[in-house]
């Protein structure tokens, strides 16, 4: 940190940080207008879905072979997004990383989203979505499905707990504040700040719990990704069959989850005008772990593809020619080439992990990220043990159909719409916890 | 396997009229129980019933009478447990299989499955670049480590004590992972309203045949457990032409040919022919065996474009 920052950090006061970062949530105009947009993405492509409820998967460019597609590689990219928050706010947290302060809050709020949605694009993928309640009726834990909700559902439970809880100080600090927010905001505010007034033994208990949330998501962190990997791995097909694939999804969600964080800290930190939170250091700092986590992720990489490529042992060798060489070779090198290999080549160089810079970057990593999932998921289907004969064209290739675009289109849609509604109703950065650590004193009023 | 002489006076009214009807086809709310008593009645209303074969037939109402319990669970339920002491096995002698494809054609009749919908699938291999392509059908191999049974969220598919793997149509939530699952490819999903969906919306659904067949959930291969239950042979045995096929009980030990209806003892069949199973090394244990292409009787008549058109 150079000294002309520190200067500028000396000059805040908890009133300045207050007004600062409450500000966004009581007037923004170009809000409200992206609000209003995703509401209409939403409705337009809700129709998409209608459709496939009522026709049918088949309104889907999926068939009997490639019988999972966008959709659950789509749900793949949404629950490696959402570990952001069990990286950022817990294992950093944890270790008392004390930069991450002002952008844990974001981390959170993606999680929370991300990992909600991906429960959600799950049941649009099943066949029958009015019988998902056979799953509590009749479910078998012996199902890795059964494993994926369980842990899905305590991610999403968890993740809003640790929303929330470190939240109560400063929405104490909303309930006084914002005196003009609407009555079921305020009622909000007054619920959630369970009467919060920052006595020392409510900040020791508050701090209590959260450290302890912060260590219980860890392993539901590392169980969400490891599970989901499994749903790939406990099958006996070529290109799945690995016994790597938990560490590698966890490693793969890590950078999916960091790049997701730095463009939306970009966005806040200009949007919302909080230059003077969200600062370079952040994005400097969040450019080092990404190289950091990009290398264990290119590591996995290579242990995934080169041994087996090594081999070409019958069956694999088909999957290995059409990604490293054939039809897939294009998605495949882009993804490890702009999602990994360029990226980490680019962020070891200090002006690369300027704002700017990092946030294009990390929207190329965004998209080698979601690549990525489609390639794992949709090549191995085309290539089983036995061929694909006596099967019409469209069974043996596999290309999404507008409805399943539209659908997909809504998922992200909502991630976003959720991401921006909370970051609408709560602040976005800590207000309580950056007075605090810069040696302000926090003054809460009953 | 041959017919059971027991019950003799109902099958021979159901010959009389020209009709097998398996419990398949029943109505809702009625039973072939006691039908050849009701022949002798005056003919009235009539009701459509489904035959084995998969034609739609009208049936006099006298000769129904209702069940004591509702069909569909009574269906469900037996259709669960199986077929005590018995453990079905399949035997497909590749020697014999001239890519007539009746088999499959019956299949789909019998499952009501669009043309494009397999069963069982007649597939053209060939193991390795210089060894002799052959035809193979492929049906369900029901192994006895099923992984897809295992990873299905909601016990819509599994295994019965004969040793069948089924599903139940209406329990299956569409998730698709026992497709994902199965290394035979041998699941198939009704992405879209099933074949003539209008015209069996009545019918009770039997989930040893699973038919009607039911939009956004898995179908496959079943032995035609229906057919078992009348202790006749599944419908691609029976259909096909060249003896390709045995199936029988490997607690008796014994498989009859559905063309020649010859019965022999399986554990010889299989040891004097080196039969085999498929992909062994995935640890499936699978219900199907294979007896080699060996000695064929006939000329491999099919289109081998090229290895992609293998794989």
């Amino acid at each position: 940190m150079n000294d002309l920052q520190e200067q500028k950090e000396t000059t805040l006061s908890f009133e300045k940080i207050k007004k600062d970062i409450l500000r966004p949530m009581q007037n923004h105009k170009g809000l409200e207008l992206w609000i209003a947009f995703l509401i209409t993405v939403i409705s337009v492509c809700a129709w998409a879905y209608y459709v496939q409820l009522r026709d049918g998967l088949g309104v889907t460019g999926m068939r009997d072979y490639v019988s999972w597609g966008l959709y659950i590689a789509n749900f793949v990219f949404f629950v490696a997004v959402s570990l952001v928050g069990m990286l950022i706010s817990s294992i950093l947290g944890l270790l008392r990383i004390d930069w991450i302060t002002p952008i844990s809050r974001i981390a959170e709020i993606i999680a929370v989203a991300f990992v909600a949605v991906a429960g959600l694009v799950i049941i649009m993928d099943m066949g029958r979505p009015d019988r998902v309640v056979n799953v509590l009726i009749h479910g078998r834990f012996q199902s890795p499905i059964l494993w994926d909700i369980t842990v899905v559902t305590t991610y999403l439970t968890i993740s809003l707990l640790l929303l929330i809880l470190p939240m109560i100080p400063d929405l104490a600090i909303c309930k006084n504040e914002l005196k003009k927010a609407s009555p079921i905001l305020k009622k909000l505010y007054n619920i959630l700040s369970f009467g919060y007034i920052n006595t020392p033994s409510q900040y020791k208990h508050l701090h209590k719990m959260i450290r302890t949330l912060m260590v219980l998501i860890v392993p539901v962190g590392l169980a969400i990704h490891t599970v989901t990997s499994w749903l790939f791995a406990a099958t006996l097909r070529n290109g799945w069959d690995t016994t790597i694939f938990g560490p590698y999804f966890v490693a793969g969600a890590f950078v999916a989850g960091s790049a997701g964080l730095i463009v939306a800290m970009y966005f806040f930190r200009v949007s919302y005008k909080l230059k003077d939170y969200i600062t370079d250091v952040q994005f400097d700092k969040m450019g080092k772990l990404m190289v950091a986590v990009c290398l264990v992720y290119l590591y996995f990489n290579l242990n995934e593809f080169l041994v087996p490529g090594y081999k070409m042992k019958t069956g694999d060798d088909i999957h290995l020619t059409e990604l490293f060489a054939g039809h897939w070779a294009i998605m495949f090198w882009s993804s490890q080439l702009l999602g990994n290999v360029i990226p980490i080549m680019l962020l070891v160089t200090k002006k690369f992990r300027k704002p700017f810079p990092i946030m294009i970057i990390s929207l190329f990593i965004l998209a080698g990220a979601w690549i990525k999932r489609y390639v794992i998921v949709i090549p191995t289907l085309l290539h089983p043990h036995l061929p694909i004969q006596n099967v019409p064209q469209n069974f043996v290739h596999y290309y999404p159909s507008a409805i399943e675009i539209s659908v997909t289109v809504l998922s992200f849609a909502l991630a976003l719409l959720i991401i921006t509604v909370l970051s609408k109703i709560f602040p976005v950065v800590p207000i309580c916890e950056i007075a605090e650590q810069k040696g302000i004193e926090v003054k809460i009023e009953a | 396997m041959k017919e059971e002489t027991s019950n003799n006076s109902r099958r021979k009214f159901l010959k009389s009229v020209g009709l097998t009807v398996g419990a398949a086809g029943v109505v809702s709310g009625f039973s072939l129980l006691g039908a050849a008593k009701a022949a002798a009645q005056e003919p009235g209303e009539t009701v459509n019933l489904l035959t084995q074969d998969g034609q739609l037939v009208q049936v006099d109402k006298n000769q129904l009478r209702p069940t004591v319990t509702g069909p569909l669970t009574e269906l469900q339920k037996r259709g669960r447990e199986g077929i005590a002491g018995k453990s079905f096995v399949m035997v497909i002698d590749l020697s014999k299989c001239r890519n007539a494809r009746k088999c499959m054609d019956a299949c789909q009749n019998h499952h009501q499955l669009r043309p494009d919908q397999h069963h069982i699938n007649v597939l053209q291999m060939q193991d390795a670049e210089h060894t002799a392509p052959y035809f193979m059908p492929k049906p369900c191999q029901h192994c006895d480590n099923p992984p897809c049974t295992k990873v299905c969220p909601v016990d819509a598919t599994f295994k019965r004590q004969d040793g069948i793997v089924l599903i139940d149509n209406e329990r299956c939530i569409g998730c698709r992972f026992c497709i994902a699952a199965c290394p035979y490819s041998a699941r198939i999903f009704q992405w879209t309203e099933p074949k003539d969906a209008e015209k069996y919306k009545n019918l009770t659904y039997n989930i040893e045949a699973n038919v009607p067949q039911k939009k956004g959930t898995v179908s496959k291969c079943l032995f035609s457990a229906d057919r078992l239950r009348e202790n006749k042979l599944p419908s691609c045995v029976s259909s096909c032409p060249n003896g390709v096929y045995y199936f029988g009980d490997q607690n008796e030990d014994a498989v009859t040919n559905g063309t020649t209806h010859e019965t022999v003892r399986f554990s010889k069949l299989i040891e004097e022919n080196a039969g085999y199973t498929l992909m062994p090394e995935l640890g499936t244990k699978p219900r199907v065996y294979y007896l080699p292409p060996k000695n064929r009787a006939f000329e491999f008549n099919g289109d081998l474009l090229n290895e992609e058109n293998l794989h």
